[in-house]
């Protein structure tokens, strides 16, 4: 067992794992922040999408000790004291899920893509989320609640 | 899908990595582990050791150098992708590392990885050896430094010995130069990647280089179509013509259900010329 | 019941109720439940497609720290029934676990209950089986022959259903054939077009794997079950089978499920042997399946073959249409595997007026992962194989293929139309769709520009598909499970709004559209209505979600409970009021005298009457709860036109989707915006079908396309931007005039995708190409053509 200290959505945490623990079960076992899914085992889905020092990683091919001394933002952390963040209210006016099972992960990615590229036009966000799978909404309203974000971002 | 277990160590220096590796004991490099993890999660590889240099200060850092662009072994793609200095230099690089899987992978996956790991569809080797790149390893002995078109031998194979890992690659700044790929639909890796540099010269070739990945068993130069462009005009009919043979010497061509042999070496021919094509546009 | 739902909110783009959730990742999924003692099952699976088991050593796993328990096949066998299926055609023994011979490469042949989900994969992976491998069965016309074995005994030629003949001279039974109608239309034909085509196998792939968490409790003697479902009811009621258990001493749950596309309605192995662990070792386990596994394990979808003849005159009219399918089924029989290509044969008619069709399907087994519904389940196959021929005699009589289909609609006087496959198609108007669809996209001008395009030496193709669907499935005589949707409507003490419906869903959004519903129904806010679902303990009934049925029928239940519980909250209201119940009206939280505003009480108030009735108003009983089970009289069918123009790259043969114009016509629509969202997501599957997806099999029987490396799974970055457009024509068969639109969109864009690559290699001479459309198969077809 090593010991990891990371700092989980702003709060540091100091767990003993195995070294084989991949940071999503450390996310979902040990801390309970379930909202952080897995869909895949080939690091293609997204699903796992977390922020690694304010970077998109798939948390399904990152061991957690490799996290250690990292700050990772998840789903859980996106929703600022009871305010949803652009990309969440986004989502949610421009019915960007269905199952909602892709959702963190391609809420995380779009974040990933909005801090890289604030006004994304249609094809770049379509490329920003070409790490990420959803199997409802054939990505239209995805697209949609990106632009949404983006466009209350640039409002800020 | 869940690794073998193993022991893991953080290196705290460039020399403590190589110690480790050198005691033996099957221990692996992991820096972005954006090509070991996918293969432990499917247990196609055990490694009893990891020792992770993601954080070494040794291999970061994108410079110009007498003359040469030299990037740190673990660099991420999307620093490559994203650099001002790789933009600028060498554009068809920063493509390469653009073009590699998708975000959250070029943000975690690493240079050096990329090439130590050696996949025969990987992006970086056909960009390394058409810059005619130095790849810079160090081991117990200290450094030594190898010529891309020597370091890639076979199927996942390298010229990199168990106690040494890759440092840096150096290469000259080359604008005329241009990456052309054929996706591979569900993995996105390339069934066909040609990456070009040309030495152009008031509208003529002086020479070229030309890599190719995604065909063999591992990356290779397709030197009959650089003889072909050697002092001949920039132009369409040139590339034309030196693309039509570049499958010729082609042995071991991959088949599998996306593409045949056939397909893949008619696709090699179309990849080259339209990467010669974007070069010169660029040049 | 007819009374029409009032349009207020419904009819209205409302925002998700389940969104919040969601969107902050609080949603609980299976893989989300835990409890205090919970362990971990991990299956060790086959690896060989068909093979005698040998030998199969745990003792290697056994031993290892943390592991609770091993069984082998036949350990389970000792403590668990064979697996029942729900079609009512001879079936071979399944077990969930394999006794002695594996059938499919990924068929569970042992099972490990550890301390944590690492230490089961340990122990899986050190379970030592060796097999002596029998002959894979791959190829389904091979295997039609025996060769080169028999995946069951007692199933000679690999025969598991069939021949099946169905339409004009078919008695319903099948057993009556008069070939008479069907003869005449060849003979009669001037022309006729014939093709084999294959509408391959799909893999689901929903982006929740699934996942079981089984909690036996001894003393109770009951048991809880957490499964990724689309039907928890009937989850239950094969479970209380299968474990000889009372379905009151069962609790199925389906959590948030995280998409299904049919997969999850099939109830599993996994699912029995969760659950009869948990009772065996009395302890609560938990397994959730890898994505690799998913591939070999879920169900696949489609992989049916067919014969097609069309015969025709010249002047584009069609009069007969023969059809002979063979279905690949894979190795087993599932919940409705059986029943699925039989829903292809039912819409061999598709939207169009066809004097004589034949249709004789036979279902075969194979090495293979079995098959059982994926969106659409034997609609989207009937369309492909109707549609697609129709243009080739289109193409063959140098008719614009619009015309072709307009000349043999049928028209929109008919309805209801009683097909030659036995179907009444309830409503329609397919030309309206198809106008709509040409002016979308303005169809001559599309044409021109087109020929530009091609004249510059691209390759560019228009395709246009029409497409009828089956929806809002029942009614009972069509499934096994029963066809009726449950729903019970409580008025609260308070006056707010209970709601249960047995369509449990998935990501169709039923807890925002059947709020709005109840909301309008009773004039309240929606804020004030919950809708629950996903629980028998407190669903009291219910058959699920597939076959696109949660709105026409599960809505249909809920709004008949609806205005049960509200002709007897008026009647309180009239003694409140002094009113014949009659007059009474709920308007805006209120509840009064129709044309006498002032004489009123607050919802809230009659609602608290009812529960504190004094005096009881002769002839109530307290309380405002009350339930409804909705038997439909017909399925519906939903219909539309997709338009699309696709470009090949002439020298890599890629295509790319350049444009799509979707006409759906799903009735009415509840709720526009989710409406919107299924269309897409339809369309996604339909596209991917045609350009992407393809499960490949090695010709020894294992799965080639195991994993997303070698699945094209679409992304964001294959689609163009969907054009949307809709027509509403209303359907009879249930008061709220809406038919369903879950699948829809994967009808016709199939179809659609593959007429217009057709188009854009016709100068190479090319009249059809299999799915998936491949770069490579494009290049070889532009290799060998006349061009």
């Amino acid at each position: 067992m090593v010991q990891v200290a990371i700092t989980v959505n702003g709060r540091l945490r100091k767990a003993q794992v195995e070294p084989r623990t991949l940071l999503v079960h450390f996310l979902r076992e040990q801390l309970n922040l379930t909202g952080t899914h897995i869909g895949c085992d080939t690091t293609q889905c997204g699903a796992c999408t977390v922020l690694i020092d304010g970077r998109t990683a798939k948390s399904c091919t990152v061991f957690a000790v490799q996290a250690d001394g990292a700050a990772v933002t998840t789903i859980e952390g996106m929703a600022r004291d009871g305010q949803l963040h652009p990309l969440q209210e986004g989502f949610w006016e421009e019915h960007g899920l269905q199952c909602g099972y892709c959702t963190p992960g391609m809420i995380m990615a779009a974040a990933g893509l909005l801090q890289d590229n604030p006004a994304p036009n249609e094809r770049e966000i379509r490329e920003g989320i070409a790490g990420n799978f959803c199997r409802c909404t054939g990505y239209q309203h995805i697209v949609n609640a990106i632009r949404h974000a983006a466009d209350k971002g640039q409002g800020r | 899908m869940i690794p073998s277990s193993f022991d893991y160590y953080r290196a705290a220096s460039l020399d403590d990595a190589i110690a480790k590796l050198a005691a033996g004991d099957g221990a692996k490099i992991l820096a972005g582990g954006h090509s070991l993890i996918p293969l432990m999660k499917l247990r196609l590889s055990e490694p009893q050791l990891l020792v992770d240099v993601a954080r070494l200060p040794e291999l970061s850092g994108i410079r110009r150098q007498d003359g040469l662009i030299e990037i740190g072994a673990g660099t991420v793609h999307h620093a490559v992708a994203s650099s001002a200095l790789v933009r600028d230099a060498c554009p068809m690089l920063a493509e390469v590392a653009g073009a590699i899987g998708d975000p959250q992978v070029r943000n975690r996956g690493t240079l050096g990885g990329s090439l130590a790991h050696a996949d025969p569809a990987a992006d970086y080797p056909a960009a390394m050896l058409a810059l005619d790149a130095e790849i810079v390893l160090r081991g117990p002995g200290g450094t030594r430094t190898v010529r891309a078109r020597d370091f890639f031998l076979g199927l996942f194979t390298v010229d990199l010995a168990p106690d040494e890992l890759i440092v840096a690659v150096r290469f000259a700044p080359a604008r005329a130069a241009a990456y052309a790929r054929l996706s591979q639909r569900a993995s996105h890796f390339p069934i066909v990647g040609v990456a070009a540099v040309l030495d152009l010269q008031g509208g003529t070739v002086r020479g070229a280089r030309v890599g190719l990945t995604g065909v063999g068993t591992h990356a290779t130069r397709l030197a009959a179509v650089e003889q072909a462009l050697a002092g001949r005009p920039a132009d369409a009919a040139t590339f034309e013509a030196a693309a039509a043979h570049a499958a010729d010497g082609l042995e071991d061509v991959n088949a599998d259900i996306h593409a045949s042999a056939e397909y893949r070496r008619a696709m090699v021919v179309v990849f080259t010329r339209r990467a010669l094509a974007d070069a010169a546009a660029r040049g | 019941m007819s009374s029409p739902v009032l349009p207020k909110l419904v009819g209205q783009r409302v925002k998700r109720r389940e969104d919040p959730r969601l969107i902050q990742g609080r949603g609980t999924y299976v893989d989300d439940v835990k409890i205090v003692g919970l362990q971990h099952l991990a299956f060790k699976r086959s690896d060989v497609a068909h093979g005698r088991i040998r030998r199969i050593d745990t003792s290697a796993a056994e031993a290892m720290e943390g592991v609770e328990a091993v069984f082998t096949g036949r350990q389970v066998a000792e403590f668990l029934k064979p697996m029942p299926i729900g079609t009512p055609f001879p079936s071979p023994e399944h077990r969930a676990v394999a006794v002695d011979v594996v059938r499919y490469a990924g068929e569970p042949v042992a099972v490990v209950v550890a301390a944590d989900r690492y230490v089961a994969r340990d122990a899986a992976d050190a379970i030592v089986v060796e097999y002596d491998q029998l002959p894979a069965v791959v190829d389904p016309d091979l295997a039609l022959t025996g060769r080169p074995g028999l995946v069951h005994e007692g199933f000679a030629n690999n025969v598991a259903l069939g021949p099946f003949p169905s339409g004009t001279g078919v008695s319903p039974d099948g057993k009556s054939v008069d070939d008479s109608a069907v003869d005449e239309a060849f003979r009669n034909a001037e022309i006729v077009i014939s093709q084999r085509m294959h509408n391959q196998r799909l893999i689901p792939n929903a982006m929740e794997p699934r996942g079981v968490v089984a909690h036996f409790e001894p003393g109770r003697g009951t048991m809880t079950v957490w499964s990724s479902t689309q039907n928890p009811h009937i989850l239950r009621s094969m479970l209380a089978t299968v474990l000889g258990m009372g379905e009151d001493q069962i609790r199925a749950i389906a959590p948030e499920v995280g998409g299904g596309f049919g997969a999850k309605i099939n109830i599993y192995g996994e699912e029995y042997v969760t659950a009869a662990v948990s009772r065996k070792l009395g302890i609560p386990v938990k397994w959730i399946e890898d994505r690799s596994e998913a591939f070999v394990a879920t169900t696949h979808g489609r992989d049916i073959i067919c014969h097609i003849d069309v015969a025709a005159r010249r002047d584009g009219r069609v009069l007969g249409i023969k059809m002979r399918l063979i279905a690949d089924i894979g190795a087993y029989n599932m919940l409705l595997t059986a029943a699925i290509p039989t829903l292809t044969m039912l819409m061999a008619n598709a939207t169009y007026d066809i004097p004589a069709i034949r249709a004789t399907l036979t279902e075969v087994f194979t090495n293979k992962t079995p098959t059982d519904a994926y969106r659409g389940a034997g609609r989207p196959e009937a369309t492909y194989f109707v549609e697609r021929a129709l243009d080739m005699l289109a193409r063959e009589l140098k008719m614009d293929g619009a015309e072709v289909r307009r000349r043999n609609f049928i028209p929109k006087d008919k309805f209801p139309y009683q097909t030659q496959m036995g179907a009444i198609y309830d409503s329609g108007d397919y030309e309206k769709a198809l106008d709509a669809a040409l002016a979308a996209c303005d169809w001559e001008n599309l044409k021109r520009e087109r020929d530009r395009q091609r004249a510059e030496g691209r390759l560019v193709g228009i395709g246009l598909s029409m497409y009828v669907e089956v929806c809002g499935i029942g009614p009972s005589a069509s499934l096994p499970t029963g066809g009726w949707e449950h729903s019970q409507v409580t008025i609260e003490r308070d006056g707010r709004i209970s709601a249960t419906t047995g369509a449990s869903p998935h990501g169709q959004g039923n807890e925002t559209t059947f709020a709005q519903m109840l909301a309008d129904q009773f004039g309240v806010p929606i804020e004030h209505v919950t809708i629950h679902h996903g629980d028998t303990a407190v669903v009291k009934q219910g058959i699920g979600t597939f076959g696109s049925r949660s709105q026409a029928v599960g809505g249909a239940a809920l709004h008949m409970a609806g205005g049960k519980v509200k002709a007897k909250m008026a009647r309180f209201a009239a003694a409140l009021l002094e009113a014949a119940p009659e007059d009474i009206v709920f308007e805006q939280g209120a509840v009064m005298v129709k044309g006498a505003p002032a004489r009123a009480k607050t919802f809230a108030e009659v609602a608290s009457f009812a529960y504190i009735p004094v005096p009881l108003p002769e002839g109530l009983e307290p309380g405002l709860s009350e339930e409804a089970f909705f038997e439909p009289s017909n399925n519906t069918y939903p219909f539309g036109c997709h338009i699309c123009v696709v470009e090949v790259d002439r020298e890599t043969g890629e295509p790319k989707l350049q444009r799509l114009v979707a006409v759906d016509d799903a009735g009415n629509l509840i709720n526009p915006l989710i409406v919107e969202g299924q269309i897409h997501g339809g369309l996604a599957q339909g596209i991917g079908q045609a350009l992407l997806e393809e499960a490949v099999y090695s010709s020894d029987g294992q799965l080639v396309t195991g994993s997303y490396m070698d699945y094209a799974m679409p992304r964001a970055t294959d689609f163009p931007w969907f054009e949307m457009h809709t027509t509403v024509t209303p359907t009879p068969v249930n008061p709220l005039g809406a038919k369903g639109v879950g699948e829809a969109g994967t009808l016709g864009s199939t179809p659609a995708i593959v007429n217009a690559v057709v188009d854009a290699l016709s100068a190479y001479g090319v009249t059809h190409v299999d799915m998936a459309l491949r770069p490579e198969k494009l290049w070889r077809l532009m290799q060998g053509g006349r061009a």
